[in-house]
């Protein structure tokens, strides 16, 4: 029997037993959609969390005190840091050509208070170098003033939220606010952006980062953000970094360079795995489908004995038998995929519409990947009771009932 | 054309051996019209199912148009059914969800016949048993006598050496039993070989040869001219 035959034929006998066959396609179609659906939120969240590191910069060298190594023998405990991070390394590592904008930062929390209201802030020291690097925008009014990193000046710029709160909608550019026993004057007010890596910004407050020095009464810096002339600089600003560094405390380098990249690949890496694992869970309902596949062959198989020992009484081999029997499973994957396919890209383009974060069309791999598991499943649940029908002994099959 | 010697057929029912068939020694020559008759259970069924390979022997020899059939694999049987052998059934066994046509078609499907080929022959055999207007019908649009002209249809489509009927007529009335027994008996004047199992006498008594069936065994084997030609 001819291939295309055999198709028609399996088709026929498809459409014949309509309620049937639609039921089957949409478990397919169910359980391809999922697949799909969810390596689509998946990737969508992982370029989310990419596209938030963009925006911090992909140029972005992070500086911490502290080495974290892998050696042997006990986890460093408390005091393993030789020594601060101070604001003459940071100015320093402005020597390097590689090295566009310093932005060194001191970080705490204290609390705001004007007149008789008060808020627990989170305190960032830095310079005006850290708008650029960070990125950050204004709402209204400037950034911290150019000038000596050193001095400790009262300028302060104040978070959304936190403006809100303190001045209840009055405006608050020129007044003074008090950070612990320390007046600052508000020269600016930060755009909200949200939470960014942690550091909800609205509730923020940046000073100078001498004053936050005096304010914390430490010399140590949290970390220093290094901005490289481009991309392609950033690993000659790293070296740069830690031959500098090296220098100035005898040789050894007990700070750690990150690089935004790195920490990019990372979560990269953990959301990409984590959408394997959800598509892999997804699957499964793809092999109950292919079970409900097997079933249905099953008993089509049982229900057609007749008109497959007829089929044989005609001439038909036992390898045309099983080729129609795995045609009509093929079928019913590769139509009920087709359709889930279908079903999830409209979904996720209707869902992106409402919220374009996550980014319409669901990715090529995921649907070809999918369609492909349909029709392997289709394949591997079919093959049973299709060698089932064409082992069937024609006289039994026609026996008079 | 056929010849059979010492077959046997033995099933296994729990831990009983049946004998459907014993030490049958037939011989069937090219054109004869045959009747095979007995009581239930006489193994009458059992030797049309042999002669037409969907069932193989448990011992002894089956010789087909010069071949011995148990030589052949499932592949080659197929192939030699597909060819050389007709069916026709007491229940019709007509595929309830294709139309009359297709049901016709059903062997050269199996054949590979190419399609415009196959219209046309599907065309002429159901014009040849009168079905041209029930092109289109599905079997249970079809009286009794129709579904029945249709089986033959497709039994004799692929143009068979040899036309192997059960009961044909059983589940037919009076008058559409005649008008079947009519056809096959055209056919065997085209020169078909044809073996009918019947239990009505009448239809018996109408082929050129008898064989009475009891027990597994050919216990008669009656040569006559057939009220078959008296008929016509």
């Amino acid at each position: 029997m001819r291939f295309a035959e055999q198709f028609l034929f399996a088709a026929q006998s498809l459409r014949a037993a309509r309620v049937r066959t639609l039921l089957i396609l949409l478990a397919v179609a169910i359980g391809t959609a999922g697949v799909v659906l969810l390596v689509w939120l998946g990737e969508s969240g992982r370029r989310y969390v990419a596209d938030q590191f963009a925006a911090l910069g992909t140029n972005l060298v992070i500086v911490l005190p502290g080495r974290t190594e892998t050696k042997g023998g006990a986890p460093p405990l408390l005091g393993e840091t030789a020594r601060d991070l101070t604001l003459d390394d940071a100015l320093a590592l402005q020597r390097s050509d590689a090295v566009r904008r310093v932005a060194p930062i001191v970080a705490g929390s204290i609390t705001v208070t004007r007149g008789n209201r008060a808020r627990e802030a989170t305190v960032l020291g830095s310079t005006a170098d850290l708008l650029p690097v960070r990125r950050f925008e204004l709402a209204a009014g400037t950034f911290l003033p150019r000038g000596d990193p050193r001095r400790a000046g009262a300028e302060c710029v104040l978070g959304r939220t936190l403006q809100r709160e303190l001045f209840a909608g009055a405006g608050a550019l020129g007044e003074w606010v008090r950070l612990g026993d320390r007046r600052f004057r508000v020269t600016g007010i930060l755009a909200s952006t949200g939470r960014s890596l942690g550091t909800d910004l609205d509730e923020a407050v940046v000073i100078p980062v001498a004053a936050a020095q005096a304010l914390f009464d430490t010399e140590g810096l949290f970390r220093v953000l290094i901005e490289a002339t481009d991309r392609g600089a950033v690993p000659r600003a790293c070296r740069d970094v830690e031959r500098i560094l090296r220098q100035r405390r005898e040789g050894e380098l007990d700070v750690t360079v990150i690089t935004q990249e790195a920490v990019l690949a990372t979560f990269d890496g953990i959301l990409r795995t984590l959408t394997f694992a959800i598509a892999g869970i997804a699957a499964i309902s793809l092999v109950v489908a292919g079970i409900l596949i097997m079933n249905v062959m099953v008993i089509a198989v049982a229900q057609r004995r007749t008109e497959v020992g007829l089929l044989k009484a005609l001439g038909a081999a036992p390898d045309s038998i099983r080729s129609l029997f795995l045609w009509e499973a093929l079928l019913l994957a590769v139509v009920g995929a087709g359709a889930g396919i279908t079903i999830a890209e409209a979904t996720s383009r209707i869902a992106a519409a409402f919220v374009p974060a996550l980014g319409a069309g669901t990715p090529g791999w995921a649907a070809v990947a999918a369609f492909a598991t349909a029709l392997a499943i289709g394949i591997a649940f079919g093959t049973a009771p299709a060698a089932r029908a064409a082992r069937l002994d024609p006289v039994l099959a026609l026996a008079r009932r | 054309m056929i010849e059979l010697q010492g077959v046997q057929r033995v099933f296994r029912v729990g831990d009983q051996e049946v004998h459907a068939l014993r030490d049958v020694d037939l011989s069937i020559a090219r054109g004869e019209y045959l009747s095979l008759m007995g009581p239930s259970g006489s193994g009458k069924s059992t030797l049309l199912h042999v002669l037409g390979l969907l069932d193989r022997p448990t011992a002894g020899r089956y010789r087909l148009l010069g071949r011995d059939v148990g030589e052949l694999d499932d592949r080659a049987l197929a192939r030699t059914r597909r060819q050389c052998i007709g069916f026709v059934f007491q229940s019709f066994h007509l595929v309830p969800r294709l139309t009359t046509a297709q049901n016709v078609a059903l062997p050269l499907l199996l054949a590979e016949v190419p399609r415009a080929e196959r219209q046309q022959r599907v065309r002429e055999a159901l014009a040849a048993f009168g079905l041209g207007h029930r092109a289109d019908h599905r079997p249970d649009e079809l009286s009794g006598g129709q579904r029945q002209r249709a089986a033959i249809a497709r039994a004799t489509i692929s143009r068979p050496q040899l036309l192997l009927a059960d009961e044909p007529t059983g589940n037919l009335d009076r008058s559409a039993g005649q008008e079947i027994v009519r056809e096959l008996e055209r056919l065997h004047d085209d020169g078909l070989t044809l073996v009918v199992v019947t239990h009505d006498p009448d239809l018996g008594r109408r082929a050129h040869r008898r064989l009475r069936m009891d027990d597994g065994r050919i216990v008669a084997d009656v040569r006559e001219a057939g009220a078959g030609d008296a008929v016509r």
